[in-house]
Formats: structure tokens, C-alpha cells, sequence
């Protein structure tokens, strides 16, 4: 351990998670260093999330997860408004198809109590059709969850991430940790592409491979098994048909296939749950796609009428264990924070503040910054909220934002010069469509992909 | 007395540079690229212009040429603008660089085109690498914006649009190593695929569905699957290009509470190219996807006749009969029937089918009357064979839907 090592703490992995705790550490007057392999942040995991606020009223009573979820979803409430990250809180309905989900419908609302879920009522089969009337045949009736929500799973990183390093973060995507070793004296020593980084503390938030970073150390306390959910993305003129969060009676293996509108006024169809061997297996398979449309067909038969806009997979993080591996190793200085699957998004912030704790609970010195949070706030890619070429204010200020260069999606030439600019700034095109939206609509680039690639060719030289 | 124009591509400048002529006062067309033309502007073959200039010109002189002749007859081309809303009965609200506006024409013609079903409309599964795109796409990055598009490219698709885009690949300096097609054979011209056996020896899989992607970051094979024996192969590639499978841009049709024909996906419309919205109208690659360039722009020159007429008072037919088509054909159009009996544009309707046949004998029924029986000229799946309109003066007004079927396939 140097006398002075690189950083205070270290970081590794920028998703959710990563950049979560990234912000909640700089805060304080640390030096923090966050550690991305991937050429952006958010773009693992993270990016391919089914988007839900989560209040956690279907989360195991007494877990960490249930108590990090339904705290989460408070602070993101919060947080989000205040920053710019798209939220719609269009309330959820647990649909049951057959007496035996009918069944299930008391133990829901009896762990939903457990976790402080007060909001919850069942719905019979005429008030769930008036209100959800695309719905296919067949339903018996529904529990209302009237808090659960949407939220952009790709700005809520992003606005993370752009704190922190306005903050003071020392942000460094491309940068896969090759191996970690517990340096003489105390601390770590990371070994990077560039070289080595020493650092005092360390927090593993490597998502799928968590579990690596934890065994480098010596640790055995847990296997990643990527988890694949493949989701079906459709065209924006299917979104009149959905009003609430369309859920499934969940079983012990999955949550089931959600029909669920998302913050860009689209409709998700999806996840499959598939224990893959590979971290890096997001394709998606004829089957999944001929088992969602089969799903869609009988949830929502008007829905495969619509065009397709986008099909997509995420790996989850899924362990042998039921619950999220957060662990503070004291004497070392190391917290892992593993295991963490797709309510990790809702339940960012409070599993940032619980790390917090834990690490000064362990001896890192918190001092709160002077003149605290910085003032920033992101460009809004919501339908709920005004768009820039929605906003007269703007285009007056700077014609730019008047001038839309993606057509399905409406993202302005101004927009897409703010990201490739940005405090975070997008540096390929899946960067550019997370931050804009651009290229994500029905056409997928017919018409505004090869702007596109020349903007990120002009960038580039 | 103001008509706007939504498309400033063949279609929608053709109607403009009619509607001039018809000296109607205010023609305002509303395009969102920043040039005019549509996508002619990056079809840089030859071949455009024959039936509406009687020249044969390239896409980019096409759409220079028209983009001229449209300013210079009076017409107000609002380049860079686009519409950001509208409603069943609203006013519309342009979106451009000079800002927010709401405009409420007396006549509205609806040109806006259509564009290539993408790979995830498909539903191909796979990776998502770089390296697939469209021929829409491909086009622009080659002759728009003169960057790389790969070396091995495949192209999924034989029509027309394909064999363009196998010109367009060698020009970008990309190999073609294959063209697919799920259907029996290739249906562009005998001479367009003889040309390119010739000069790129591109084999071509008939019979051959795409069936994966896979690659990272970049795609680096492709699965294809036999339809016949189920057999499965992989192709070598760095780039696949989705080509043809047409799909109008209907999206404004749509929230404007246009009906929609089934069939061709367009906004239905009768043989004056009147949608079912007063006072509005729908031409071109909307109406049915995908003609050349210059079909597309009569279609514009017929529906901006009609509009003129409108915005003179003409009457506007409440009562709509449907024309239906069974399999195997697609779609028909125009698709409805009101009014008196007018000619549709070219004279003619257009018809597309799933299959080949050389020399169907077609039947024209309403309430299990025959109105015309007849041979029409063969139907090749991604092309329109025409028919003649001369049977529409024998359809009862006050009758059901009409309806076409090939009893026969020749």
C-alpha cells in the first residue's frame, strides 16, 4: 500500500448499481474512482431492464432486497423529478387467468402487507376490463398496485454517473479490471489496461461478474448464473391499448411475461426466463420470440397487430441465493455488492445508501462536501414530460432544437449535439440512442441512421 | 385558400407543382429532411422520370429536377419542418427551426412515403451487432455521406430495391456474398438479375429464410435455414442488408383517424385518392408500398386534381363501399369506391399478390354478382399488376363491399 494510494475508493462496474453508489460517495470528500468495462455506463445489465418502479410489495418479507426495493423506490421518487429522469406512474394489475392464480391472490396481498405495501385491492373482472379493455379473454379478476410505475432505465444511470463526476468522480469506461490483489499495509491494487490503480477501499459492483471480482479476493460466498429475458418493443401505436403495468401471477421460478407501456410511449412485451451459460448471451432466440408473441397473443391479442420496433435481451444477475449478496468485509475494506437482479434499478439509490453506511460503519471517513449537490439536470426523453422540440423556449434560444433529425422518435439536432458534448458524453451509437432516443423508433434508422454515423465519424476524427 | 402538402418526395412534389398549375392560391409542402426530393435523393441509379418527365433521369437529378420545378411554380417547400401533431378534426402542428405552428389547411394531401421493414420488425433473432441496416440506410451512408459500409455484405430480399442495393454496395467498395429470398425465385426484371449474375456473380438463395444474426460488436455470420428441408447453414459477413418488405409511414394517417386499409396498410382510399376524412387526401408510396418514383408522383399529379376541385367546392361522397381482395392477393388499390365512378390514377388499380402467376384470370364480384371477368397480366409478389378500371361504372351504389379473387392462375 503506497503511502497515499490512487484513490480512495474504488468502484467497479457503472451500471445502475455502480453509478449509484458512485454519486452517494461523492457526496462526501472522497476521492472516488469508477471503473467501467464496457464503453459506457448503463450499457450492460442496466440498460436492458423491464423498467419498472418497483414499490417492492412482491419482494420475500424480511429480505435485504424487500427493504431495499421499498426504500429505493422513495428515494427515486424523489430524485428523479428533481434531475430530469423519466418516471410514469401509471399503477400496476396482477392479472390472474385461472382459479388456481385467483388463488394465489390472498398470499400476494399478505406479503404485500409484510413489506409495508398498504395500497393494494382486488379488482374484479368487470372493473379490471373497463379499465384495461384490450385485455384478451378470460381474466378472473386483478390486484391493483396503484404506486407501481415506469422509469427510464437509461437516464437513471446516466444522471447517476453525471453527478458523480461533477462531484469530482474519476469516471474510466473502456476499462476492464483484468485482476485485484489485497496490497501490504492494507487497500487494494487494481490492474487496469493503462496500469495499476491503487485504492484505500473497494466496492464490487460488477453485476454478472460480481461473483469473479468477489472469488480474486478470496471470497466464495456466491455464483453468478446469467438469467436471460428477452423483450419485445412495440410500435408507439400500440400504446393507446395499455393503461396500467399488466402483470402475471408470479410462480417460484419467474415473475411471468409483463405487458407494460414504456416512459418513450412504447409497449413491452416480455421477459423470458432462460439460465444461459454465457455473460455475454444477449441474443435472442426464435423460441423466446415465438413464446412472447404467443404470450402477447393471448394477454393482449390486439397487440400483434402492431409493428415490432425493437427486440432485445438482458442477462440478470441471479445467484443460488434468493436474496441480493451485499457484504462488508470490515478488516479488508471491501464491499461487495452482488447479486443484485432486475429490482436493482428501483432499489438503486437506498442499496447506495446502505453501502454508504456500511462503509462508514467499517471506518471510511464521511465528511460532507461543501456546498453541496451540484445543479444539473438531463435532457427529459420522456413522453410524460415536454420534450425539447415540444418547447418553444428552447427552439427560441437555439433553432437547433427545432430541427429533428430522428423522425420516429423526434430528437432534435440540438439534442444530439448536447450528448456527444455531454458531462457524460455519448461515444458510439448505442450511447447516442440512450441519451436521445435517436435511432430507437420504428424506422431503426432508415431515415436518420446514416446522419447519425456521419455526426459520430465528425466526433471521432 | 391554403393546401399542404405532407412529403416533399415524387408524390408529394408532383401534387405541388399540379396544384400550382390548377393556380391554386397557397401550396405549402412540408418536408422534414432538409432537402426536398424524398428518396430518390439517394437512389443514385438510373432509370427515374420515364412516365411522369418523360426522361430518364438519375434519383438525384429526379429529385433536384423536382424540387426546381415545385419551387418555380409558386409552391412554398418548408424544408427541415415536420408535422409533431395532429388529430381526428385538429389542426396540424409543424415543427422547424423557426418553431412551433399550427396550420389548418382547406385541402390536405398526404404524400409521406414509406420506408423498409426493419430486421426487428422481421423479428430475426440474434445479437444486435453494427452492420445491419436497410437499403434506405445503406444508400444515404454511400452516396449522403460517402463513409465505409463493410466488406461482405448479404442481402436479404430480390426485388427491385435489392438489386439496388447490390449496385449501391459496389460503389461503397463491399462485396455482396449472397441474395436471399423466401420466395421461389427473384422478382425484379429478368434483365436486372441477368445484369447482376454478370457483373458481381452475387449467387442467389431462393427458397432461404434468415433465421440469426450473430456477431459482437460487428456482425460476423449469419444463419440461413433452407424452407424446403429445414436444413441450416452459416454465411460469413460483416453487413446485412434488409431490403424491400415495404411498410407505408402511416403514422400520421393513423393519429389523424384516417380509416386504414388492411391489405396495404395506407389510409383506404377511393379512386379520387379521397381518404375517409373530408377535405383530405392520400398519394403515393402511403397509399400502397413500394412504387417507382414516377408512379408514385402521378399518383400525386391525380390526387392534387382532385384537392383542387375540393377546395373549388366540389361536393364531398359520405357513402364509402369497400373493395376487398382474398388471397392470394394482398391488397387492391384504391380501395373504395364513393361518389360518381372517376378514374383511378393511370386508369388503372393496382394489385399485388403472396405468389407468382402468369396469367391469372381475375373476377370482380359485388353481392355475388359478377361485374368483370377477366385476364390480367401476371402477378409477381413485390410488384402491382394492373387493373383496368372500366368495370367501376357497373358497381351499385347502394350495394355491399366489392370484391376480387384470382379464379384462376393462368
Amino acid at each position: 500500500m503506497p503511502e497515499r494510494p490512487d484513490t480512495d475508493v474504488a468502484i467497479v462496474g457503472a451500471g445502475v448499481v455502480g453509478c449509484a453508489i458512485a454519486r452517494e460517495l461523492c457526496r462526501f470528500d472522497l476521492r472516488v474512482t469508477l471503473l467501467e468495462a464496457g464503453p459506457d455506463v448503463g450499457a450492460g445489465t442496466s440498460k436492458a431492464n423491464t423498467a419498472l418502479l418497483h414499490t417492492g410489495f412482491d419482494a420475500k418479507p424480511g429480505t435485504l432486497e424487500a427493504r431495499l426495493v421499498a426504500r429505493g423506490y422513495e428515494l427515486l421518487s424523489e430524485y428523479a423529478p428533481r434531475v430530469g429522469i423519466p418516471v410514469e406512474r401509471t399503477g400496476a394489475l396482477l392479472v390472474a387467468w385461472t382459479e388456481e392464480q385467483a388463488a394465489e391472490f390472498p398470499a400476494i396481498l399478505d406479503a404485500a402487507r409484510a413489506n409495508g405495501s398498504i395500497d393494494l385491492r382486488t379488482v374484479g373482472p368487470d372493473e379490471l376490463y373497463s379499465r384495461e379493455p384490450h385485455l384478451g379473454p378470460g381474466a378472473n379478476g386483478a390486484i391493483e398496485v396503484a404506486r407501481e410505475g415506469l422509469v427510464c432505465p437509461f437516464t437513471t444511470p446516466l444522471a447517476y454517473a453525471t453527478e458523480a463526476v461533477l462531484s469530482g468522480c474519476d469516471l474510466r469506461r473502456s476499462t476492464p479490471v483484468e485482476s485485484v490483489s489485497r496490497a501490504e499495509g492494507g487497500g487494494f491494487t487494481l490492474t487496469l489496461p493503462g496500469g495499476e490503480l491503487s485504492t484505500r477501499w473497494l466496492v464490487n459492483a460488477a453485476g454478472l461478474r460480481s461473483d469473479e471480482i468477489d472469488r480474486m479476493l478470496g471470497h466464495d460466498g456466491f455464483t453468478v448464473t446469467p438469467r436471460r429475458g428477452e423483450l419485445i418493443v412495440f410500435d408507439k401505436l400500440a400504446r393507446p391499448l395499455v393503461r396500467h403495468i399488466v402483470l402475471a401471477v408470479p410462480t417460484k421460478i419467474t415473475k411471468g411475461v409483463l405487458i407494460a407501456p414504456t416512459v418513450f410511449g412504447n409497449v413491452m412485451l416480455g421477459p423470458t426466463a432462460e439460465d444461459v451459460d454465457r455473460k455475454d448471451d444477449t441474443a435472442s432466440s426464435r423460441s423466446g420470440l415465438d413464446y412472447l408473441m404467443g404470450e402477447g397473443g393471448r394477454i393482449m391479442p390486439e397487440l400483434l397487430q402492431h409493428e415490432v420496433t425493437a427486440v432485445y435481451a438482458g442477462l440478470r444477475a441471479a445467484t443460488e441465493h434468493a436474496d441480493y449478496q451485499v457484504a462488508m468485509h470490515t478488516p479488508e475494506g471491501y464491499a461487495c455488492v452482488g447479486g443484485i437482479r432486475s429490482t436493482g434499478l428501483s432499489a438503486s439509490m437506498a442499496i447506495a445508501e446502505h453501502v454508504r453506511e456500511q462503509l462508514g460503519e467499517a471506518g471510511l471517513r464521511l465528511e460532507p462536501k461543501p456546498g453541496g449537490p451540484p445543479e444539473f439536470r438531463m435532457p427529459n426523453i420522456g413522453e410524460a414530460g415536454a420534450r425539447a422540440h415540444q418547447r418553444d423556449d428552447l427552439i427560441a434560444s437555439d433553432s437547433e432544437y427545432g430541427r429533428i433529425v430522428c423522425f420516429c422518435e423526434r430528437v432534435t439536432s440540438g439534442e444530439i449535439r448536447d450528448a456527444l458534448a455531454a458531462t457524460v458524453p455519448a461515444v458510439d451509437l448505442d450511447g447516442l440512442r440512450r441519451r436521445t432516443r435517436a435511432h430507437m423508433g420504428r424506422c431503426q434508422g432508415f431515415f436518420c441512421g446514416a446522419e447519425l454515423a456521419a455526426r459520430l465519424d465528425r466526433e471521432a476524427r | 385558400m391554403t393546401v399542404v402538402v405532407l412529403g416533399g418526395g415524387p408524390a408529394g412534389l408532383a401534387a405541388a407543382v399540379e396544384l400550382c398549375r390548377l393556380a391554386t392560391r397557397d401550396v405549402i409542402v412540408v418536408e422534414r429532411e432538409v432537402d426536398a426530393g424524398g428518396i430518390p435523393r439517394h437512389a443514385q441509379h438510373q432509370g427515374f422520370g420515364i412516365r411522369d418527365l418523360r426522361r430518364p433521369l438519375s434519383g438525384p437529378a429526379y429529385a433536384r429536377r423536382y424540387a426546381s420545378i415545385a419551387a418555380g411554380a409558386g409552391a412554398d417547400i418548408r424544408t427541415g419542418t415536420m408535422v409533431t401533431s395532429w388529430s381526428p378534426g385538429g389542426p396540424l402542428e409543424l415543427t422547424g427551426p423557426g418553431g412551433r405552428e399550427t396550420i389548418d389547411p382547406d385541402a390536405l394531401i398526404l404524400a409521406t412515403g414509406c420506408r423498409e421493414r426493419p430486421r426487428s420488425a422481421r423479428l430475426v433473432p440474434g445479437s444486435r451487432p453494427e452492420g445491419v441496416m436497410t437499403t434506405g440506410t445503406l444508400q444515404q451512408l454511400v452516396y449522403l455521406k460517402e463513409l465505409t459500409v463493410g466488406e461482405r455484405a448479404l442481402i436479404v430480399g430480390a426485388e427491385h430495391v435489392s438489386f439496388s442495393a447490390l449496385v449501391t454496395l459496389g460503389h461503397g467498395g463491399a462485396t455482396a456474398v449472397g441474395m436471399t429470398t423466401e420466395l421461389p425465385r427473384h422478382q425484379t426484371l429478368g434483365l436486372f438479375r441477368a445484369g447482376a449474375a454478370l457483373r458481381w456473380r452475387t449467387p442467389l438463395w431462393t427458397r432461404t429464410a434468415v433465421s440469426a444474426i450473430h456477431g459482437r460488436p460487428r456482425v460476423e455470420e449469419v444463419e440461413l435455414t433452407d424452407l424446403d428441408s429445414g436444413a441450416t447453414r452459416t454465411v460469413e459477413c460483416d453487413t446485412v442488408v434488409f431490403t424491400a418488405d415495404w411498410i407505408p409511414d402511416h403514422e400520421l394517417a393513423v393519429i389523424g383517424g384516417l380509416d386504414m386499409d388492411p391489405g396495404t396498410r395506407g389510409p383506404a382510399v377511393d379512386a379520387a385518392l379521397r381518404t375517409s376524412r373530408e377535405g383530405v387526401f392520400a398519394a403515393g408510396n402511403l397509399l400502397h408500398a413500394a412504387e417507382p418514383a414516377d408512379v408514385a408522383a402521378l399518383s400525386g399529379r391525380h390526387a392534387a386534381a382532385t384537392a383542387a376541385a375540393h377546395v373549388r367546392g366540389s361536393a364531398w361522397p359520405e357513402h364509402r363501399i369497400a373493395i376487398e381482395c382474398e388471397p392470394p392477393l394482398r391488397w387492391i388499390s384504391p380501395n373504395v369506391l364513393s361518389g360518381e365512378p372517376s378514374s383511378p390514377p393511370r386508369g388503372s388499380f393496382a394489385l399485388r399478390s403472396t405468389e407468382f402467376a402468369s396469367r391469372p384470370r381475375v373476377q370482380v364480384t359485388q353481392d355475388d354478382r359478377t361485374i368483370w371477368d377477366g385476364r390480367i397480366s401476371k402477378l409477381v409478389p413485390g410488384r402491382s399488376a394492373r387493373l383496368a378500371a372500366g368495370w367501376t361504372a357497373a358497381v351499385d351504389a347502394a350495394g355491399g363491399p366489392v370484391r376480387v379473387r384470382v379464379v384462376h392462375r393462368g
